[in-house]
């Protein structure tokens, strides 16, 4: 009870948070919040030079197959990298004045969740120009977004709290992330892996997320029962333990900053 | 019998000093196979207990390094003590540091709200309160300019406007306020005295005896984490001075 008046008190200093990262990120930069868009453009064409040319995957609509992977890879990038060192780079605040720590990561994924619903222009964009059929199942897209955000939260307060004790983490977690991203059919099919790999797959969280938002963008279906299943139960598992995780240190974590 | 402030029990403060951190995984690795996880341990302060009546001037007096500032972090809450516990009732106001949380990349404008956010206030509460917030800090002119073009003394100015525009039930202050130029350290004290009589509990952390004498009515002499004294101003003082 007292938590949630506490959080109600601060929901105003999370809005803040947000509206920093949000205006720092493109301060002085030309086109501004217009890069949220362009950047998954630009790599997406990148990307579809190299596949489509090179590879060549037989994926239908490998445009908007590639760019719904890599919104959503992206978000949980972005995201869960500014968390993990939020904390550290509020070691000045923390130490200064009582705010309730969770904030630092918390306004971190909240932030990349707005970057990635500016992103979206770019897949209705696509769409429009590869001629993918729209259908009102388009409109269940808020689902995935919502499991993986959930998800990327929990992921964010636990990393947020390992790199305080183990730096060396801020500079593994880019490894890390590469090796998930490869093990995550962003750019190619599940079918073109071998059996070995696709069992890696399977068990990858990402996976169900990203096929999840395929589901209501891309193959015009409602995304399974056991699909949406295995999204919550990755997704609240991941902010159970974080939720652990984050209140079982919170309180030594400023005798590291 | 005037209600209490800030009741604090039996509070023991320990932290792990620098040397012996292990903030990377190979050192945590060799330490964790050697079983030498030994930490060196610094108490901080050790069983602090005292009380601060509602509507009190409050001084804590020690020298460098006895736990004053530690004793400050943890009534605002910045600090859980390891052991014993602490009251506070009503709502507190650190002027420990100003201006905590300032961006310098933004203006100050959007930091009078950034920094608002971190004390606590709400949006609306400091829309409404903004145009006194710029005036009493006299920063009219330079309100949307980015921070890190400000002087530190123009920082500091912010930073107290932001601190005080609320009445709080306790405020706490570290040294007495070097903040600005001659007269506006004066307004500064102006308005921390209105706010005490207006009732305001002042918990005060100086080393100038005779600033504590005139301000407060009661202190606590702190040593290496040690209560020594606690009482009338004038004794803890003479206590503290006699060493």
């Amino acid at each position: 009870m007292n938590r949630i008046k506490n959080f109600w008190k601060y929901k105003g200093l999370l809005r803040e948070f947000v509206i920093r990262d949000l205006k720092v990120k493109y301060r002085k930069s030309f086109l501004g919040y217009l890069w949220s868009l362009l950047n998954p453009l630009l790599m997406m064409l990148v990307l579809n030079a190299v596949f489509s040319s090179i590879f060549r995957f037989d994926i239908p609509n490998f445009p908007v197959y590639l760019l719904t992977g890599q919104i959503i890879f992206n978000f949980f990038t972005e995201a869960t990298t500014m968390a993990m060192s939020s904390i550290l780079h509020s070691g000045s605040l923390i130490k200064k004045v009582y705010v309730p720590k969770y904030i630092f990561p918390l306004s971190r994924v909240v932030s990349s969740l707005i970057t990635l619903v500016f992103s979206l222009a770019a897949i209705i964009i696509v769409i429009l120009v590869t001629g993918v059929e729209i259908t009102p199942y388009l409109l269940l897209f808020p689902l995935p977004l919502i499991y993986v955000f959930i998800f990327a939260i929990g992921i964010g307060l636990i990393v947020s709290v390992l790199a305080v004790y183990f730096r060396d983490l801020l500079h593994l977690y880019g490894v890390l992330l590469s090796v998930w991203t490869y093990l995550t059919p962003i750019f190619y099919p599940v079918s073109a892996v071998p059996d070995y790999v696709r069992s890696w797959i399977y068990i990858n969280p990402m996976y169900y997320f990203i096929e999840s938002f395929r589901d209501v963008v891309l193959y015009k279906q409602i995304p399974s029962l056991q699909t949406n299943l295995i999204c919550i139960g990755f997704a609240s598992a991941a902010l159970l333990i974080g939720l652990g995780v984050f209140y079982k240190y919170q309180n030594k974590l400023i005798m590291r900053i | 019998m005037p209600e209490i402030a800030i009741s604090v029990k039996d509070v023991s403060m320990q932290f792990n000093l620098e040397k012996e951190r292990t903030d990377n995984l190979k050192e945590f690795l060799i330490k964790l196979l050697k079983k030498k996880m030994v930490y060196d341990e610094f108490q901080a302060l050790k069983n602090v207990s005292f009380q601060v009546k509602k509507g009190d001037s409050f001084a804590i007096v020690g020298s460098n390094g006895s736990g004053k500032s530690t004793m400050l972090k943890i009534i605002s809450g910045i600090y859980k003590p390891t052991k014993g516990e602490i009251e506070v009732n009503g709502t507190v106001a650190p002027l420990i540091e100003l201006g905590a949380g300032f961006d310098m990349e933004l203006s100050g404008r959007e930091n009078i709200f950034l920094n608002g956010a971190v004390l606590g206030y709400s949006k609306k509460f400091l829309s409404e309160k903004y145009n006194y917030i710029v005036e009493f800090s006299e920063l009219e002119e330079f309100i949307d300019v980015p921070l890190k073009n400000y002087s530190s003394g123009m920082l500091a100015r912010l930073g107290f406007s932001i601190a005080t525009i609320v009445q709080p039930d306790i405020l706490i202050v570290d040294e007495i306020l070097s903040v600005g130029d001659y007269l506006f350290q004066e307004k500064c004290e102006r308005r921390l005295n209105e706010m005490i009589q207006n009732g305001t509990t002042l918990i005060l952390v100086s080393h100038s005896i005779e600033q504590v004498r005139k301000v407060c009515r009661n202190a606590v002499w702190i040593d290496k984490g040690n209560v020594k004294a606690v009482g009338d101003v004038n004794e803890v003082c003479e206590a503290y001075l006699r060493g």
